[in-house]
């Protein structure tokens, strides 16, 4: 019975959300929740407010009125730190790497951080057997691990976005914010990236802007349409698919 | 086991490996510190200048914690260095003679003042920190040349005395005790430095210097470990301090001069940032070369200093000993199948 309720209870809520930039508003009354497990993609054209929206709630912009609530705590005014410690990472629609490290310092370093263990010491890293395995874990898992010792900045830009990607999941986010994660790849690519998120377990709830169709309603459970500042639709691809609401939003009048 | 289990634990296995790789003691720094050992026993060789090289290495090294591995530069370095010199001094001057357990005494203190330096500027970046740092120095150096009955001002601390070392080796004129004393402070503050970079939170000030924004997304303390930088860089520097005030048992304004804290950066360039040694291999550069420099136009040394930096940053970039070590890579037959042992550049 609990479990029932946990199942049900949003990963990620905002209520009543305002933001305005100066006299511009761009959400009046945001209302939005996200279940435990989710695939949840937010899709609208330009300007509809979804990069200002995962601001937001990433806590790189503050709201004029209104409450984030992550797991049913507020953490609206919770540091970026704090957030990525209760558990919301985000990635970021150009790569930010660690340039001179490679991808398994890159991925042992994020796991050290995850667990607090990267303070003051003289133990040497290779001390940290089991972190060391996981991260070779999650390289193999994301077809990485033949790159695990070259340079960070010299492998092709696909496997950066999914280095990227391998960092946000090392921390074992109870919800992943993915912002354009196909963006500058190739169709086969972006396929590769989603099929590799499917996999994740339930434990993490996803969500993610994303402006390829085909990948929206192959991989998203539900869909968010947002358009000028208002959230007009919530429901499953398919029905989302055959709204003449969406249409009309998407082709205009 | 299945084929694909087999894989993975391999992949594992040489992934500690790599890591293991990186901590280990190389021929080559062996070979290095037997080396240093062994100018004791050059016939003429300066002992004197020889110790000098010494904690001159160690606090251009604390420089590159900050500087190498966190990427943090420093304009001040010399008020740490100072801060040791200076309780290394009162110590010997009130009747604390004992040289290590004083020596502990200055690197705490000296902590605790790069600590609350860290606090102030880890907010700060670029070309502010120069000048916040290089602000700290100045205010330190200018407080404690001005309270001349505090320090003796310019002329600087009289009547410290520094029992013999264990109670069994006396600082000597002709500098023995002095150069075995400074040698083995500066290898173990080494090895202790060492251990410290190929660790976690030597991993971290790598994240971090080369991403800061990227390691606060993965939740990292990313302000905390810049004091703790700062702690650990600011007690190695006040141990070279310290270790000047013992050798020399004088300590004046001088050790926290502007001029110092320009001098440790040059040491530092010159010799390579992100490797540790480079602080001892500018150091040995350096002093070698102003004490023959000097000898021969007394006034007008800086010239070549000057000039010796010039051709270095533009020629050499990352500094000698990176490029000494580029050249070595080449010379090698390649071993494409195992981790390269590589350093981050700088």
């Amino acid at each position: 019975m609990n479990d029932m309720v946990l199942e049900t209870r949003a990963i990620l809520e905002t209520r009543d959300l305002h933001m305005a930039f100066g006299g511009l508003v761009i959400f009046d009354c945001m209302n939005f929740a996200l279940r435990r497990g989710e695939r949840h993609a937010i899709i609208g054209p330009n300007g509809a407010g979804k990069t200002t929206f995962v601001s937001l709630v990433t806590g790189l912009l503050k709201p004029k009125s209104g409450n984030v609530f992550l797991d049913g705590r507020i953490i609206t005014n919770d540091t970026p730190q704090q957030r990525v410690k209760a558990g919301m990472v985000r990635t970021f629609q150009i790569n930010s790497l660690f340039k001179a490290l490679n991808p398994l310092e890159s991925v042992v370093l994020a796991l050290l951080e995850r667990d607090n263990k990267a303070r003051l010491s003289l133990r040497s890293v290779s001390a940290e057997t089991e972190l060391i395995d996981e991260a070779m874990a999650l390289l193999t898992q994301f077809d990485l691990a033949r790159d695990a010792y070259g340079l960070t900045e010299a492998l092709p830009y696909g496997k950066q976005r999914l280095l990227e990607i391998v960092l946000a999941v090392a921390l074992r986010p109870k919800l992943l914010l993915l912002d354009e994660p196909a963006a500058g790849l190739s169709t086969q690519q972006g396929h590769e990236v989603f099929s590799q998120l499917a996999h994740l377990s339930k434990d993490t709830a996803i969500l993610f802007i994303e402006h390829d169709m085909n990948l929206v309603f192959r991989y998203a459970d539900v869909v968010s349409v947002f358009a000028a500042g208002a959230l007009v639709m919530q429901d499953t691809p398919e029905n989302v698919r055959k709204s003449p609401r969406v249409r009309e939003v998407y082709l205009g009048n | 086991m299945s084929a694909l289990e087999r894989l993975t634990s391999d992949h594992a296995k040489a992934a500690t490996g790599y890591f293991a790789l990186l901590a280990r003691w190389n021929i080559w720094e062996v070979l290095f510190w037997l080396a240093l050992a062994g100018m004791y026993f050059v016939p003429n060789v300066d002992l004197v200048l020889m110790s000098q090289i010494f904690i001159w290495g160690l606090f251009a090294m604390s420089l590159d914690i900050l500087l190498g591995y966190r990427g943090i530069p420093s304009l001040g370095h010399a008020a740490f260095f100072g801060v040791g010199a200076y309780v290394a001094g009162y110590c010997g001057k009130f009747g604390w003679t004992e040289p290590i357990s004083a020596l502990v005494l200055a690197m705490a203190i000296a902590a605790i003042v790069g600590w609350l330096t860290g606090k102030l500027v880890q907010r700060v970046t670029g070309v502010g920190l120069l000048m916040v740092t290089l602000g700290l120095n100045l205010i330190l150096y200018d407080l404690v040349h001005r309270s001349t009955d505090l320090t003796g001002g310019d002329d600087g601390l009289q009547g410290v005395t520094i029992a013999p070392v264990f109670g069994l080796f006396r600082f000597d004129i002709f500098g023995r005790t002095a150069f075995w004393y400074a040698l083995i402070m500066a290898f173990l503050l080494f090895a202790v430095a060492r251990a410290v970079v190929k660790s976690p939170f030597g991993l971290a000030l790598l994240g971090a210097r080369e991403n800061p924004r990227r390691m606060i997304m993965l939740g990292a303390p990313v302000e905390g470990d810049v004091s703790r930088a700062f702690a650990l860089g600011a007690a190695l520097a006040g141990a070279a301090g310290a270790l000047l005030t013992q050798t020399t048992q004088f300590v004046s304004p001088n050790t926290l001069s502007f001029q110092r804290s320009a001098d440790v950066l040059v040491i530092l360039i010159i010799g390579g940032t992100g490797r540790l040694y480079g602080g001892f291999v500018g150091a040995l550069v350096f002093l070698i070369l102003r004490d023959w420099l000097a000898a021969i136009s007394p006034v007008y040394w800086y010239f070549w200093i000057g000039l010796l930096l010039v051709i270095v940053v533009s020629f050499f970039r990352k500094g000698l000993l990176p490029s000494v070590e580029a050249l070595i890579n080449r010379w090698k037959p390649s071993k494409a199948e195992e981790p390269s042992q590589r350093v981050p550049p700088a």
